[in-house]
C-alpha cells in the first residue's frame, strides 16, 4: 500500500475525531447514573463478566484439581470472555451514553474493553496449553485472569477516582497471584513477591494522591474535579500539584515507565509465560486507559504542572527501555524492556494532549497488544517443560525447523519495531503517534513536540538492534548442536496456542493492509475531552509561566 | 473549622504526657540492682525452653488470613447500617424518617449482593478445604 492512502486514512480519521454537534449519539438511550437500576444497566458487560467469573470460581473449586478440570474451566472461561465481548460490542453498536456519574459510558470504554478482552482470551487459550505442559493443575489460573479482566473493565469505565482505585486493586491483586502461580518455580515466587511489594507501595502513592486531590477539590469525580480546578483556579496550588504528582507516580509504576520500571524485568521473567504476555499487553493497556481518562478529564487545567514531568518520563522511558533491551540475552527479559520502551511511545500520546493523541494512543495500544500477545504465544509454542530454553540463542535456526513460527515471530518483532507491511499495523501505529506528536497543542496553541517525534524515530532505530537480532538468529544461524528451542520439530503445545499465534499475527497483518477500519474505530473511540477544554482557552487567558 | 480538631489535639497531648509521666516516674523512683538471675528472660515463672523463632505450620497463617478477610469484610456492614435509612428511601429523608410510599428495596438489595459475593468466597474456601485442620 502506498504512503498516500495511509495519510488519507489518517487525515479522514482526524476529521472524524472532532466531535460534531448533533451526532447520532443524541438519539441513543442515555442512562441516568443516579438511578440504581440504570447504573446497573450501564455496567452490563462488567456485571456479566463478574457474575460469570464468580460462578466459574465455585466450579473450579467443586472438583479436585486435574488436567481435564483445568482444561474444562479454561474453555468455559474462554466462552465467558466471548460472551462479554458480544455484550460490549452490543453496547457499542447501540451508541448508549450516560449523564454525569461515577462511570463513563462512551466509545473509549468499549474500545478499551475489547482490547483487554481480546488479550485475556489469548492469555486463557495459552494458559490451557501451558498449564497442561507445566503440570499446573489449579483451574483457578483462568478464573484469576477473568477477575483481573473485570478490574480492567472497571478501570476503563471509571469516571471516579474511587472506582478507578477499586479497578486497579481488583486487577493488581489477581495479577500478583497469577505472577506466582507456578508454585514450584523459585523465580516465579521471587517475581510475585517483588511485584506484590512494589505494587502495594505504588498503590500507596496513588491513594495518597487521590486523598490530596479530594482535599483540594472536595470530590473524587473526574468531571467535578476538572470543573472545580477550572472554576476556582486551583491549578498550581500546592495540594493539587503534589496530588497530581503522586497520582502520576502511582500510574507510572503500573505502566512501568522509567524510572519506576525496576520491578518489570524480574517479574516478567519469573511469571508463567502466558501471564507475562497478559501483564505486558492487558495490564499495561488498562493502566494506560485509566491514566488517559484521569489526565484528560480531571487534570487538563493542571497542564503546566505535569507537562514537563510527563515529557521527561516519555523521553527517559523510550531511551532507557530500548537501550537496556539491547544487552538482554533472555527473551522474556528482552520483551520486558521492549514493553517498557513501548510504554514510552504511548506516553507521547498522553503528552500530546489532543483528541488526535488519544486516538493514536488507542491505535497504538491495539497494535502493541496484538504484537505482544503473538510474540508470547510463539514463546509458549516453543517452550519446553520447566522453561529452560529462553535464551535468544536457543532460537537459532528456527526458520529451518519451524518456519511458520519463525515467520510469526518475525511479524511480531517487525510490528513492535514499526516496520511497514511485514510488520502489519506496527508501522501505522508509530506513524499515527508521530503525527500526534507533531500536531500536539499546548493550551490551545499548536506546539509541535518535535523533540518527542525525533526521539520516537531515534529510539526505533535503536530498537532494531534487538528486534532484528532475534530475526537474524532465527533465519541466518544454523540450529545449535544441542538443538535449543528450535531443535525439536515436534509441536510442544496444543492447538489453542497455534490458534492464538495464527489469529494475532493474521489480525496484525490484515489490519496493516487495511487500516482504515481500525483508524476510524479508534478515532471515534477517543474519550470526549469534556466540555471545558483547557486546550480551547484563548491564549490571552493564559497566565505567564 | 480548625477548632473542631482541638479535642483530638487534647487527646494526643494527654496520651503523650501520660506515657512520659509513667515511664519517667518509674525511672526516677527505681533502685537498680541487676543480678544475672534477674536479667534472664521471664517466661511464666519457668526457665525458657529453646528458641522463640520456630517454624509454624502454614495452617495457622491460613486461619489468620481467612479471619482477617471475613472480619474486615463484615466491617463494611457498619457504614451500610449507618446509611440504611436513606438507602431504603426513594426520596431524601424528612426528619430522619422516610415519607410514606417511598420505601425501596435498594438498601437491602445492595447488602444482599454484597453478602452473596462474600458467601461465594466462603463456599470457595470451604470447598478448597481451607477450613479443615488436617
Amino acid at each position: 500500500m502506498s504512503g498516500g492512502s495511509v495519510h488519507q486514512a489518517l487525515s479522514v480519521a482526524v476529521s472524524q475525531a472532532v466531535p460534531l454537534p448533533g451526532s447520532p449519539a443524541a438519539v441513543a438511550p442515555t442512562f441516568d447514573l443516579h438511578i440504581p437500576s440504570q447504573l446497573t444497566l450501564a455496567l452490563g458487560p462488567d456485571i456479566v463478566l463478574f457474575v460469570g467469573t464468580t460462578v466459574l470460581m465455585l466450579w473450579a473449586a467443586w472438583r479436585p484439581d486435574s488436567r481435564e478440570h483445568q482444561s474444562n474451566v479454561g474453555r468455559a472461561s474462554l466462552a465467558l470472555v466471548f460472551v462479554t465481548m458480544a455484550a460490549v460490542v452490543g453496547y457499542d453498536l447501540a451508541h448508549v451514553t450516560a449523564g454525569p456519574g461515577v462511570i463513563a459510558v462512551d466509545a473509549f470504554r468499549w474500545a478499551s474493553d475489547l482490547i483487554f478482552l481480546a488479550a485475556s482470551a489469548g492469555t486463557i487459550a495459552l494458559s490451557i496449553d501451558y498449564n497442561a505442559r507445566e503440570g499446573i493443575l489449579a483451574a483457578e489460573s483462568h478464573v484469576m485472569v477473568l477477575f483481573a479482566t473485570s478490574g480492567m473493565m472497571l478501570l476503563a469505565a471509571g469516571r471516579d477516582l474511587m472506582i478507578i482505585f477499586l479497578g486497579i486493586e481488583l486487577m493488581s491483586v489477581a495479577v500478583y497471584i497469577l505472577a506466582g502461580f507456578n508454585r514450584r518455580s523459585a523465580r516465579s515466587a521471587e517475581g510475585a513477591l517483588k511485584y506484590f511489594l512494589l505494587g502495594a507501595f505504588s498503590t500507596g502513592f496513588l491513594l495518597y494522591g487521590i486523598a490530596l486531590i479530594y482535599g483540594a477539590t472536595g470530590s473524587t469525580n473526574l468531571t467535578v474535579i476538572g470543573d472545580r480546578i477550572h472554576l476556582y483556579s486551583l491549578a498550581g496550588t500546592p495540594l493539587v500539584t503534589v496530588g497530581v504528582a503522586l497520582i502520576l507516580v502511582g500510574f507510572a509504576f503500573k505502566i512501568a515507565a522509567v524510572p519506576f520500571h525496576m520491578w518489570a524485568p524480574d517479574v516478567y521473567e519469573g511469571a508463567p509465560t502466558p501471564i507475562t504476555g497478559f501483564m505486558a499487553a492487558a495490564v499495561k493497556a488498562a493502566a494506560f486507559a485509566a491514566f488517559l481518562r484521569v489526565w484528560l478529564e480531571a487534570f487538563g487545567d493542571v497542564v503546566y504542572q505535569w507537562h514537563d514531568a510527563m515529557w521527561f518520563l516519555a523521553i527517559l522511558t523510550m531511551l532507557a527501555g530500548n537501550v537496556v533491551a539491547l544487552v538482554q540475552r533472555n527473551i522474556k527479559r528482552m520483551l520486558a524492556y521492549s514493553s517498557i520502551a513501548q510504554a514510552g511511545y504511548v506516553l507521547v500520546g498522553v503528552v500530546a494532549g489532543t483528541t488526535l493523541g488519544a486516538s493514536a494512543f488507542l491505535f497504538f495500544l491495539a497494535a502493541y497488544t496484538l504484537a505482544t500477545l503473538g510474540a508470547f504465544a510463539v514463546i509458549v509454542a516453543l517452550g519446553d517443560a520447566g522453561e529452560t530454553q529462553l535464551d535468544i540463542g536457543d532460537y537459532a535456526g528456527l526458520w529451518t525447523t519451524r518456519p511458520w513460527l519463525a515467520a510469526a515471530m518475525t511479524a511480531c518483532m517487525l510490528s513492535l519495531l514499526g516496520f511497514p507491511i511485514f510488520g502489519g499495523i506496527g508501522f501505522l501505529a508509530k506513524w499515527y503517534m508521530l503525527q500526534a506528536a507533531l500536531e500536539a497543542s499546548y493550551f490551545g496553541d499548536a506546539k509541535p513536540q518535535v523533540e518527542l517525534a525525533v526521539m520516537i524515530v531515534v529510539t526505533s532505530v535503536i530498537s532494531a538492534g534487538y528486534y532484528l537480532r532475534l530475526v537474524t538468529i532465527m533465519f541466518m544461524r544454523p540450529v545449535r548442536a544441542d538443538g535449543g528451542a528450535a531443535g525439536n520439530a515436534a509441536p510442544r503445545a496444543g492447538h489453542l496456542t497455534q490458534w492464538v499465534v495464527g489469529v494475532s499475527v493474521a489480525l496484525l497483518l490484515a489490519l496493516g493492509l487495511a487500516p482504515a477500519y481500525l483508524v476510524s474505530w479508534t478515532a471515534k473511540s477517543a474519550p470526549v475531552i469534556a466540555n471545558r477544554p483547557t486546550y480551547l482557552l484563548p491564549s490571552s487567558a493564559i497566565p505567564p509561566r | 473549622m480548625a477548632s473542631s480538631y482541638v479535642p483530638v489535639l487534647l487527646l494526643i497531648a494527654f496520651v503523650v504526657a501520660n506515657a512520659a509521666l509513667i515511664i519517667g516516674l518509674s525511672h526516677l523512683t527505681v533502685r537498680q540492682r541487676p543480678t544475672p538471675e534477674k536479667q534472664t528472660p521471664y517466661e511464666s515463672g519457668i526457665p525458657p525452653l529453646g528458641d522463640a523463632r520456630e517454624r509454624f505450620s502454614v495452617k495457622f497463617y491460613m486461619v489468620a488470613m481467612l479471619f482477617i478477610v471475613f472480619d474486615i469484610e463484615t466491617v463494611f456492614m457498619i457504614p451500610w447500617g449507618v446509611g440504611y435509612r436513606q438507602l431504603s428511601c426513594g426520596v431524601p429523608l424528612a426528619g430522619g424518617s422516610c415519607p410514606a410510599g417511598h420505601l425501596v428495596w435498594f438498601g437491602l438489595g445492595e447488602m444482599l449482593v454484597f453478602m452473596a459475593i462474600l458467601l461465594a468466597g466462603f463456599v470457595y474456601v470451604w470447598k478448597k478445604g481451607a477450613l479443615q485442620w488436617d
